[in-house]
């Protein structure tokens, strides 16, 4: 029974879960702090609009929302930059660079940016806000990213594309 | 949040923006990004490999990131949120992230599961990554970029065409 249990666990978590999980809480801490200390449910993906409206006059990005919290956004996108970027020199690997395809970054990173404006939110806003708060519309939103993610992932692999 | 800021610093009508409420503000709120930032380090989503591995079924670890984080929001969001207070820094009521549904968060939800599907990144996760060096991210970025801005050209298209009174 145990076996089975370890065995299972190696099969589903082969680098196994504490680093995933430590992880996990400090990307709720940092949210805990910025929503204790101002009332904000700070998601990531806002960041593209609202600093898009520094240099276009498109009304969409000039709305007073955004000119109000734009930045703020900058240097919570800066702080991000900042901690992982302190963690990685204290541990000794800054510096690695990913092996998938610059057009997958690019491509999916058009796609990112329309989705998670259009869908009202990213894997921050609606994955841990969201459900965080126990909203139906983002439990629907994140559920149906996940499984999309999961497909086209997959559709990839059986391409022989990797990583 | 008493606010008597009626023109004694300059004449030009500025926009009030959310961190005039307090100096701790910004501050604050680069913490809290620190912590998020050290947090998307630490669980490796900052590499696109891994957030992969995780949806072609060879690492199930992601699980424990989204949902450690949900944990911990879940309840700050609930007992501050049951407590009626309101926040130190800004006098805003804490309140859930609550946002209506609609055909856009639908739509919006499946492009962005594509793009993410195909590229292993996502918003936070690639600010994170440029973090720990990897610049070729910045493809990534520079896209998400361009995609923000094309939703909101065609969205304004959008509400130009089917609405036509003067916006204020």
């Amino acid at each position: 029974m145990t076996f089975t249990t370890v065995l299972l666990t190696e099969l589903l978590f082969p680098n196994g879960i504490s680093h995933y999980l430590l992880g996990g809480i400090l990307i709720g801490l940092g949210t805990a702090v910025i929503y204790l200390g101002t009332g904000i449910h700070a998601g990531a993906s806002t960041f593209l609009e609202t600093t898009l409206s520094y240099g276009s006059k498109l009304s969409r990005f000039q709305q007073p929302k955004f000119i109000a919290s734009r930045d703020w956004r900058v240097v919570f996108t800066a702080g991000i930059i900042a901690g992982a970027a302190a963690y990685s020199i204290v541990l000794g690997d800054f510096g690695w660079t990913t092996e998938v395809q610059p057009s997958r970054l690019f491509f999916g990173g058009i796609l990112i940016g329309i989705g998670t404006r259009l869908g009202k939110g990213c894997t921050s806003g609606h994955g841990v806000c969201g459900v965080g708060s126990g909203s139906k519309t983002s439990i629907v939103n994140v559920a149906l990213f996940m499984l999309v993610a999961i497909g086209v992932a997959q559709l990839v692999m059986a391409f022989g594309v990797t990583p | 949040m008493s606010s008597a800021t009626s023109g004694e610093t300059s004449s030009t009508t500025r926009v009030p923006e959310d961190h005039d409420s307090s100096p701790w503000f910004l501050p604050l709120v680069f913490v809290g990004g620190f912590l998020f930032g050290i947090g998307l380090a630490v669980s490796q989503m900052a590499r696109p490999e891994v957030v992969l591995s995780f949806f072609q079924f060879a690492d199930f670890g992601l699980v424990f990131v989204m949902g450690g984080a949900a944990a911990v929001v879940s309840g700050i969001f609930f007992v501050a949120s049951a407590s009626g207070r309101s926040a130190p820094l800004s006098g805003r009521r804490y309140t859930r992230r609550l946002k209506s549904m609609d055909k856009d968060v639908m739509l919006g939800g499946g492009i962005f599961g594509v793009g993410w599907g195909l590229s292993g990144i996502c918003p936070g996760a690639a600010y994170a990554s440029l973090g720990i060096g990897n610049v070729v991210i910045l493809y990534g970025v520079a896209g998400m970029f361009v995609g923000a801005y094309l939703q909101g050209y065609l969205r304004e298209a959008r509400t130009k065409s089917t609405a036509t009174q003067p916006a204020d």
